[in-house]
Order: C-alpha cells, then structure tokens, then sequence
C-alpha cells in the first residue's frame, strides 16, 4: 500500500499529458480535470486514513535505500494539506468551467492547472530537500503561464513581479541547499536532521537556516516580502487566484513549519524572536494594508497577507498547541477564503466590476449570495461559532502560554481590523443604496450560475462545519502537530532501522 | 582552486544583485540568470573540489583510493541548469510580451495604480 504515496503525483502528471494530448478537444480537458481533482480527493483522504492507522507513512521512489534515494513522505500534517489541495482543485477546476474564458482554455488553461497541482502535492510529500527545490519550480512554472495567461496589459505588469520576485527565492533557496549540503553531505531531510544535531550550529549553519527562510519567506509572502502578493495577485482570472491563496502560499508556510520544526529547531537557532516578529508585522501590514484598499480584489490580496501572520505566530510559538492552531487555521482560510474569493468573481461577473464604490444594493436582489459573502468574512475575522475563531482561540491560547502578550495583542487587534474591512465591504457590496450610475446586471445563464456557485457554496459549508463541530478536526490537527514537535517518528519512518 | 572560485561566485551574485536593481526588464532577467549561475558555482564549490578523480568504478569493482569527485553536486547543478534554461525560456518570451502590451521596459512605467483600476472583463 505505500505505492498510495505515489497517486498523488501520478494523477495530475498523466492528467496534464492526457490533457495536452487532448489540445483542442475542450470538453476532454474539462472532464480530465474534474476526474483528477476528484480522484486526488479520494486519494488524499485514504492517505489520512492510512496515517491515521499505521503512523507516518514513506516510500522509496526506486527502492534506494533512504539517505541515497528520493523519500516521499506522508504524516498527518501532508495528509490533511494533500486532501485540502483535492478539495480545492476540485472547486476551482468546476469554477473554471464558467470563469475561464475561451481562449484561455484553448491555449491549456486546463493541463496548467494539473502541473499546478502537481508541483504542490510533490511539495507536500517530498522527504528531500533538493526534490522540494524541483517541486517548487514545477509550481512556479505553472503559475507563472496562469498568472499571463490571457495576455491582458495589468497581467503582464504583475506577472513580471511575480516572476522576478520568485526567481530571487529560487535562486536563495538554490544556494542554501547546496551550502547545506556542503555543510552535512546529505539531502534527505529526516537524515540532515540527525546531522544537523552533531554539528555545533554556528558559523554556516544559521547562514544557511537565514537563505531558507528568506526564500520560502519570499514564496508565502511573510512581511519584509510581501509587497509582489498584492502587486500581482489582482490580475488574473479570480479561480487562478483561488487557487494561489489557497495552496501557493501556503506550501511557502507549511515548507517553513517542516523545515523549521525538522531540520533546524528553531531553539537551536534562537530563532524565534524574528518569526513571531515577523509574523506580527505580516499580520499588521496585511489589515492595515486590506482597509485602505477601494477595490475588493485588492482588499481580498492584502487579507491573505494579514492571515499568513497568523500561520507564521504557530510556528514562532512552536508549542504543539500551537502549532495544531496553525493547521487549523491554515485549512480555515482555505476554505473561508476560497469562498469569498468564489463569490467576488460571480458577483464581477455579474456586475461587471470589483470597485466598491461602483457596487450596492445587492442585497435586495440576491439574499443567498449576501449570506454566502457574510459567512466566510465573519469566519475569516473569527466570530465565533465559525471556523476562524476557534483556529485564533488556540493560537492566543498558546500564545498566553508562553507569555507573548504584545503578540496575542496584535493578533486580537488585527481580528477587529479585519472585522472591520471584510464587513464595510459587505456593507459597500450588499446592504448601501446602488448608485444611480451602476451597469445593468447581468444575467448569467443557469448552468453558468451553478457552476459558480456550488464550489463557493461547498466551501462556505466546510467552513461552517469546521466551525460548528471542529473537535474532530482539531483532534487532527493536534495529532499532526505532535508529529511535528516529537519530529523522532518522522526520522524513523523514513530511514528505518539505519539511525 | 576554492578562492579563485568565490571570488568569481561573489563577482556574479554582485553582477546579479545590480543588475536587478537596474529598471529595465531586460537587465532584470540577465541579472536573474547570473544568479541562477552563481548559485550553480557555488554548489559545485562547497561539494568539494576533487581533480582528476571521476566516481567511476572500475571494472574490477574496486575503486583504488580515496577520495574520488562527489557526483551528487554535479547532478544538482545540472538538474539546476536544466530548470533554470527552461525558466529563463519562459521568462524570455514574457518580457518579449510586456514589451508589446507596455510599449516599454521600464519598470517605472509598468504600473496602472494611477489609471482605472479594477475593472473585470
């Protein structure tokens, strides 16, 4: 059964080739990919289950031994990360189907899509460092042709952000591998992490722990680093951006929390005054961000931003209270996220713009999409009984616990800045008068309009659920984040009985 | 050998660093591929210098001393190669069209902040 491991790889792979097989077939495309996101769903579910029964699961890719070959690797923590990445493909791919136009799909919008995938379930399961690397540009390379697909003047200025800022990390990260790899002579994490115990961690070795977390910093947008997100993320298609809030910059975090619960201890590095810092900063940046924006695209980016500051505050806390808060609220934003993401671009599509200023009224038209907005912007400012508040109520929790009250403030402040801006957008898009110069709505055609939708709806739901009934949820996160301080299974599971 | 190497690794991230810096996209994307080169060289540095000694073994199956050229550097950096030509590819084609939608390779210019913004198709 640990050939499992190797499905989640696989079924996108062969998606993405059977797709451009299939280059000007459109329908075989769009079928192809909701068969993959389903499938991958499924996968991803029995991963979890199996590690839920057997412990920290690993294959050999080739059957090399472990410390010579490439480990893939599955604990609680990628499971649960490798079912949410199903789940969401899954929505945005059926999203796709009324938001992607024409010509983007003509020219693989479709394939891209499944490499997107790809990149980011081989990040999730990888058990060695350099393979992440190559992950990590499968993922950037798929982005990067979703980001411009479509060719539009303000894509292209912020894909050549986009791009530049990546490469940076890239080429940080790149460097630090093979510093590190100088340093120790391996590359497998679970055996660097054994190394990296003999070795006095001074000189290269903080050096080293420095170029990885700027460069994965870079990637999930911690604050100094922030500034491309915004600058990019309000120019493609709205399921292209879906799907970049909800798992692009979230590999950047979850990459950082294995690294740095695994590889460096951040004790070790007395590393964790610059990670709660920062993740104090990013949370503050983000809102401060977020209000001043007029536009609801915009607004939404710099949220994502502001929430990554609060998964950041997990891994500073570095207690396994905390960190099951972390992965909690990791899969909190992406469904509540996702869905008021959704629900933007049905109600762009219906209104024929995101300027608030432009929009109203929309409340007497349409009640369900007004709930469907209230819902996921109240969870992701943490009103109980929603799914942010109990994600935030461990995290403050454990941050009492370990005395960081200037943090647990900032956070609490930041969650009215953000009740704050997500409901004066709700009450600039529903509840204000329309203004007398507002376009005509447009009507779209019914399959269209439950296409848009279900996904937003589906996701609205989880994170209701999650919030309504989290013990079972966060039981899970709890176990994951277990795993990750008690890092000795881990090890275990991947080199066996060669310790 | 390793000194005159950082020093030609130090002059590229140097060259790298400023030519990133620099406004025109052009010079940003030469700047990224002396980056992706340095990183290369560097890489190949740390992972030992060995001359003359390839990690081949012999017919007989016995490698006659120690130490022999560690070949995992080597395939890191020519993986690194690999994914960094298609990168730049990429990256190429990419300024090519920014080019012909901006009119321009200033970054300076590159910005709607100012103009209309956010209106959807």
């Amino acid at each position: 059964m640990k050939n499992l491991l190797f499905l989640p790889l696989i079924i996108p792979l062969a998606t993405a080739v059977l797709g451009l097989l299939a280059w000007n077939r459109r329908t075989v495309q769009r079928w192809l990919g909701i068969g993959s996101a389903t499938l991958l769903t499924v996968v991803g579910s029995s991963i979890l289950l199996q590690v839920q029964q057997q412990g920290i699961l690993s294959a050999q890719a080739g059957n090399w031994p472990a410390p010579f070959g490439i480990t893939l690797v599955a604990d609680t923590f990628s499971a649960l990360m490798l079912l949410a990445s199903g789940l969401m493909g899954l929505c945005v791919t059926v999203y796709s189907l009324a938001d992607a136009d024409s010509e983007q799909e003509s020219r693989g919008y479709h394939p891209l899509l499944q490499v997107l995938l790809l990149g980011i379930c081989g990040s999730f399961l990888t058990g060695d460092l350099f393979n992440l690397y190559v992950w990590f540009e499968v993922m950037l390379i798929a982005s990067f042709v979703l980001l411009a697909l479509g060719g539009k003047r303000e894509q292209m200025e912020g894909a050549i952000k986009y791009v530049a800022l990546n490469l940076i990390a890239s080429a940080f990260l790149l460097a630090g591998i093979g510093l590190l790899y100088g340093v120790t002579g391996t590359l497998n994490m679970a055996h660097l992490a054994i190394k990296l115990q003999e070795i006095p961690h001074t000189g290269t070795v903080p050096v080293i722990a420095a170029l990885l977390f700027c460069a994965f910093s870079i990637k999930a947008a911690v604050f100094p680093f922030y500034f491309w997100l915004p600058a990019s993320y309000h120019t493609p298609p709205i399921a292209v951006i879906t799907i970049f809030s909800a798992l692009l910059s979230k590999v950047g975090i979850y990459v950082l929390i294995r690294v740095f619960t695994l590889i460096f201890p951040l004790e070790a590095l007395a590393g964790q005054p610059l990670i709660l810092g920062a993740a104090g900063l990013t949370m503050l940046f983000g809102a401060l961000g977020a209000i001043a924006q007029p536009e609801l695209r915009r607004l939404l980016s710099f949220c994502v931003i502001s929430q990554i500051g609060y998964l950041l505050m997990g891994l500073g806390l570095m207690t396994p209270l905390a960190l099951a808060g972390s992965i909690f609220f990791m899969l909190h934003i992406m469904a509540a996220k996702s869905a008021l993401f959704l629900t933007t671009g049905l109600i762009a599509r219906m209104t024929g713009t995101t300027v608030l200023k432009e929009l109203g009224g929309l409340y007497r038209r349409y009640p369900l999409l007004a709930v469907l907005f209230l819902v996921p912007a109240l969870s992701v400012a943490g009103i109980p009984p929603l799914s942010g508040f109990w994600g935030k109520l461990a995290l403050v929790q454990a941050g009492l616990q370990s005395k960081q009250y200037l943090l647990v403030a900032v956070a609490l402040g930041v969650s009215v800045l953000t009740l704050y801006y997500l409901v004066t957008a709700w009450i600039e898009l529903f509840w204000k008068n329309q203004p007398a110069d507002a376009a005509e709505l447009h009507r779209l055609v019914p399959v269209r309009r439950y296409q848009m939708l279900v996904p937003a709806l589906l996701l609205a739901l989880v994170s209701l659920l999650a919030g309504l009934l989290p013990e079972p949820l966060f039981r899970l996160c709890r176990t994951a984040a277990e795993q990750l301080v008690h890092n000795d299974a881990y090890i275990k599971a991947v080199l066996g009985v060669m310790q | 050998m390793e000194s005159m190497l950082a020093v030609v690794i130090g002059g590229l991230y140097a060259a790298g660093m400023y030519l990133m810096v620099r406004r025109s996209i052009v010079k940003m994307i030469f700047g990224l591929a002396l980056l992706g080169n340095a990183a290369n060289l560097l890489i190949f540095t740390v992972g030992r210098l060995t001359r003359g000694r390839p990690p081949h073994v012999p017919a007989d199956g016995v490698l006659s001393s120690l130490p022999v050229a560690d070949p995992v550097p080597q395939a890191l950096i020519l993986t690194a190669i690999v994914i960094g030509f298609g990168v730049q590819a990429f990256a190429l084609v990419l300024i090519k069209r920014v080019y012909q939608t901006v009119g321009s390779d200033d970054q300076d210019e590159m910005t709607t902040e100012n103009q209309e913004q956010g209106k959807s198709s």
